[in-house]
């Protein structure tokens, strides 16, 4: 009998009756080949292995998180509090201490999702990291937790989510956006006024290979992780960058991705997109769960890997090696980039358009950051989609301090009932949530 | 007719549409297995009309024995493994040859085998005297010709080959390599039982079908059984429970109770039909995609020991010989039972010694020490039963229509059988809150369940639209289909195959109820287009009895 070395636990949950529409990437296919693999290996038989059914996220959950409009449940369908309870379950199990490590295989995926949720993003309606590690901050308390997303695309959900919290490093390896999809992730996207430096974007050249993620995670990753120092290490574990994927265009492998995990070392990881359903993610998600269980990966392989042809060019190794050190001195000099940015300012704002891809909404939003020398500060979103919806939310962060508190609550009362379409009030420090 | 043998005892029964007309039981000589059977048969039968006999059923350890006593074959395997896990803990056989070659998810062959690694392999194995030896290769299920052009090559120079695919159309590849290791290595033991049951036949002029008992509570001809023993495994516990079946028919959810001497059987039904496992059995350090009935047994029974560890009571898990009524020198549970007056067999002055010498250690009188132990007996019971529920309901499930609104199994009774069965009835009603039924002549349950069990079958269908390819594993089939077949036709061809497969198991016509127990379909696309439809179907013959019993007779 096989024994993993490390106990996984695996939320498997293909949802093979749902998806976006038929012929869409998000589809009943989309991880029917990867349980073709999983089942043929005998994972389930491995000592150490153990499945989880996902659970379902209930509408606080995502309250803790998003601002929904109007409200969650007309927003979500069943499958998107599954997608986000399996997150959740995978996190739980490893909080209880049931297993050493834990992978969310679910969808759909959720990185694209914002604070503000008018519609669909990227496949992506709620944000399925954060709604689990918020609902396990509030059970099992703070934690200092790195977001490692290794998705081809940028997470700039997960990004605007945790924009001006220091308590979660948010790190995104992703093909440049000036080439893809959502068009966001540079590195002067730095983080809020409460967390500058704590928001790291790494924008790879297309047809980046093993050789280059794999830099980026030795030379850059790992050192941030050694000197943040998590509680918690999250991979949002999204497939996009392998060869065959057809929506991008990168040239990463099963087996780099194994090994990219196997180094990170993650203690959850979760499932974001990848839509090469049949030549990648059957060998991805299998090389991913070998290497969690801590078991020899070095025999997955695609069908047709062929690593002449997989070969990074040394402009683009060079490329990278310029974007590491560039991106690494930011971080060590983010103290200072904090001090000179917020010389003299009382609040920051934050305005920008939002497109909501599958749906075809243009939002356009304002956030305002105070600045507290006692807290993360207090803050509010303004914002108004195409479709005539204004709305106007004010947000507590988790470390809010009194004042900070208070004036949330005043913001929220004086906000005159029918001003907006919707006002809405998040209060992270008592875990309650209102809107009128 | 039907018999099981035990490990103490071989019980057979003649049953006539339904009707118990007889019982023998004689004591199982472990030496000579096929003469305790044949003994016993001989003593059912004398002065009756064999003529009238219409079939034979046997549930018979043979296979299991030569497994769990290590006298097996040695057998030559020859794993073709692909990319994946690394192989070598598939290590099982007397010879592993591990071949190149590769079939993906869908029967895509990615890359042919190589032909002089297998002459090479056979050259290996003739080396070591090896004259079995079995082809198992990943996804072979999906594409079954690596294993079949294999198998062309070798067929001459050994005997027999076990191909991975025939074995279970269930993905799953260290257990297809499992279950084809055993196969070959118990073929030889069970190959000259079967001709030792065909010679008696013969010489006693009965000429009726012979079928085995598998794991599952079905039955196949003794023909296929001797082609694929490894499904005899373990059918002990499925005649067991089919035989408590028969003694309560219905359609509830229930828990089925087998308590012994030494261990408790706990099994299910799930509306009046058994619960299987979900791959395969288990047998010794093997884990199998052999159909079975799920049985878990637990280290408790009437003759376990109970010791005092720390100021606390511990029944079981060892037996440590008789009863101390029975002259044994531990006092068990059977000692409580009899100082309760609940059983009534051995010296019962004894029984009261052994339940004094433990109220003792407890500081309690023997009448107490007896009741402690009979309520612990039962909260070991309902506690293990309680937590084998929890597993079952949260078997993994993959649709949101599953997860929202899947079955939970939820018992409305529990049938006891076995010696203390009538003893530990009250207490277990107590204790689960639900009504215990125990049923009459129960002692011949197992021999009942082997008579009235049926053929059973199973055949898992994958048609791939955009390949163009049907397959069917448990068949050996592997065909083209049009672009035009649907989920439909996929149905009608599953149970259509289902019915032959059924009667070459040994089906007769009227008792293969088929139904299709998962279906699904997916669209494939590929770019932006639809290029074709996943179509997997399994379909099985209902499992059940062939008769329901209509009262006890005996003749
Ligand atoms: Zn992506
Ligand atoms: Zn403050």
């Amino acid at each position: 009998m096989l024994r993993a070395k490390n106990r996984l636990g695996l939320v498997f949950f293909p949802a093979f009756d749902w998806a976006i529409s038929p012929t869409h990437p998000e589809r009943e296919e989309r991880l029917l080949y990867t349980q073709d693999q999983v089942f043929e290996e005998g994972i389930a038989d491995i000592e150490g292995i153990k499945f989880f059914n996902p659970g379902m996220a209930t509408e606080k959950d995502v309250q803790r998180v998003h601002f929904c409009v109007p409200d969650v449940m007309s927003r979500v369908t069943e499958s998107h509090l599954i997608s986000a309870g399996g997150a959740i379950k995978a996190a739980e199990a490893l909080m209880e201490k049931e297993v050493d490590k834990a992978f969310a295989i679910v969808r759909p995926p959720g990185h694209h999702a914002q604070r503000v949720v008018f519609g669909d993003r990227g496949f992506c309606i709620i944000n399925i990291e954060a709604v689990m590690l918020e609902n396990i901050r509030q059970r099992f308390g703070h934690r200092r937790i790195a977001i490692v997303d290794t998705d081809c695309h940028h997470g700039d959900g997960t990004q605007d989510i945790y924009w001006n919290d220091r308590d979660t490093l948010y790190i995104s390896f992703h093909q440049d956006g000036r080439t893809l999809y959502p068009g966001t992730g540079f590195l002067d996207e730095f983080g809020g006024p409460a967390a500058i430096g704590y928001n790291i974007n790494v924008p790879l050249p297309p047809e980046t290979g093993e050789e280059g993620f794999l830099y980026v995670l030795d030379n850059l990753v790992m050192p941030i992780l050694e000197e943040y120092k998590p509680d918690l290490v999250v991979n949002s574990a999204g497939q996009d960058n392998h060869y065959t994927d057809p929506i991008t265009n990168m040239n990463f492998t099963a087996h780099g991705y194994a090994k990219l995990n196997h180094r990170l070392n993650p203690d959850i990881a979760v499932l974001e997109g990848g839509y090469s359903i049949e030549g990648a993610l059957p060998y991805v998600n299998l090389g991913i769960i070998l290497a969690m269980a801590g078991l020899d990966y070095s025999h997955v392989r695609e069908p047709d890997y062929d690593p002449t042809k997989l070969k990074q060019s040394p402009r683009i190794t060079e490329y990278i090696k310029e974007l590491c050190e560039k991106i690494y001195e930011r971080w060590c000099r983010k103290e200072g980039i904090a001090r000179e940015t917020l010389k003299g300012k009382e609040y920051v704002l934050r305005p920008r358009n939002v497109y909501y891809d599958t749906d075809g909404i243009m939002e356009e939003q304002t956030q305002k950051f105070k600045v507290c020398p006692n807290c993360s500060g207090l803050n509010t979103i303004h914002s108004r989609s195409d479709w005539g919806y204004e709305i106007f939310a004010v947000s507590i962060p988790r470390d809010a301090c009194p004042a900070c508190i208070d004036e949330g609550y005043k913001i929220y009362k004086e906000t005159p009932e029918g001003k907006y379409f919707k006002t809405f009030l998040q209060d992270r420090v008592n875990d309650t949530y209102m809107s009128k | 007719m039907g018999l099981d043998m035990g490990g103490t005892h071989v019980d057979a029964v003649i049953i006539d549409r339904g009707n118990i007309v007889d019982i023998a039981k004689t004591p199982a000589d472990r030496s000579d297995l096929f003469g305790s059977i044949w003994a016993t048969l001989d003593n059912l039968l004398s002065g009756k009309k064999v003529s009238r006999i219409e079939r034979i059923n046997l549930s018979t350890t043979v296979s299991t024995n030569a497994i769990i006593e290590g006298k097996t074959a040695p057998v030559g395997m020859i794993i073709e493994s692909g990319p994946g896990m690394d192989p070598s803990f598939m290590s099982c056989g007397s010879e592993n040859i591990f071949i190149t070659g590769y079939v993906d998810h869908r029967g895509r062959e990615i890359k042919p085998f190589d032909p002089v690694e297998i002459q090479e392999a056979a050259s290996r194995f003739k080396q070591q005297d090896i004259k079995t030896c079995a082809v198992v290769a990943k996804f072979s299920t999906r594409n079954p010709l690596h294993e079949i052009n294999i198998q062309k090559m070798l067929k001459d120079e050994f005997c027999p080959i076990t191909m991975g695919h025939t074995l279970s159309g269930k993905l799953n590849f260290p257990r297809r390599v499992f279950t084809s290791y055993l196969n070959c290595a118990v073929y030889h033991v069970f190959k000259a039982f079967c001709d030792s049951i065909r010679k008696a036949m013969q010489k006693e002029n009965i000429h009726v079908p012979v079928n085995v008992l598998k794991a599952d509570g079905g039955t196949i001809s003794l023909d296929v059984g001797q082609q694929y023993p490894v499904n005899t495994i373990l059918s002990g516990p499925a005649a067991s429970l089919m035989g408590a079946c028969a003694f309560n028919a219905g359609d509830k959810d229930a828990v089925f109770l087998d308590i012994g001497g030494t261990t408790t059987d706990i099994s299910f039904v799930a509306d009046g039909v058994p619960l299987f496992e979900p791959l395969g059995i288990n047998i010794g350090p093997y884990n199998t995609l052999v159909r079975a009935i799920y049985s878990v047994s637990i280290g408790l029974g009437g003759d376990s020991a109970i010791h005092i560890e720390n100021g606390e009571l511990k029944i079981g898990p060892q037996r440590e010989g008789f009863p101390m009524a029975l002259g044994g020198q531990v006092p068990t549970p059977s000692d409580a039972m009899i100082v309760l007056g609940l059983l009534d067999f051995g010296n019962k002055d004894r029984a009261i010694l052994a339940m004094k010498l433990l109220g003792e250690k407890l500081g309690m009188d023997a009448r107490a020490a007896s009741e402690v132990v009979y309520e612990k007996m039962a909260d070991i019971i309902k506690q293990k039963v309680d937590s084998l529920i929890k597993d079952i309901n949260s078997r993994p499930v993959y649709t949101v229509k599953e997860l929202l609104y899947g079955k939970r199994l939820k018992p409305e009774y529990v049938s006891i059988i076995g010696g203390p069965a009538r003893a530990m009835a009250p207490v277990l009603e107590k204790k689960f809150n639900l009504p215990c039924r125990v049923p009459e002549n129960y002692e011949a349950a197992n021999a009942v369940g082997a008579a009235l069990a049926k053929t059973t079958a199973e055949i898992t269908l994958l048609a791939d639209t955009a390949s163009g390819v049907l397959s069917v594993p448990e068949i050996g089939l592997y065909k083209r289909i049009d672009r035009n077949f649907t989920l439909d036709m996929a149905r009608q061809k599953a149970l259509e195959l289902l019915k032959q497969r059924a009667s070459i198991l040994g089906a007769e016509g009227s008792e293969t109820e088929s139904e299709i127990t998962e279906e699904s379909s997916f669209n494939m696309v590929r770019g932006f287009y639809t290029s074709g439809k996943n179509i997997r179907i399994k379909a099985q013959v209902k499992p059940g009895l062939l008769y329901e019993l209509r009262g006890v007779n005996y003749a």
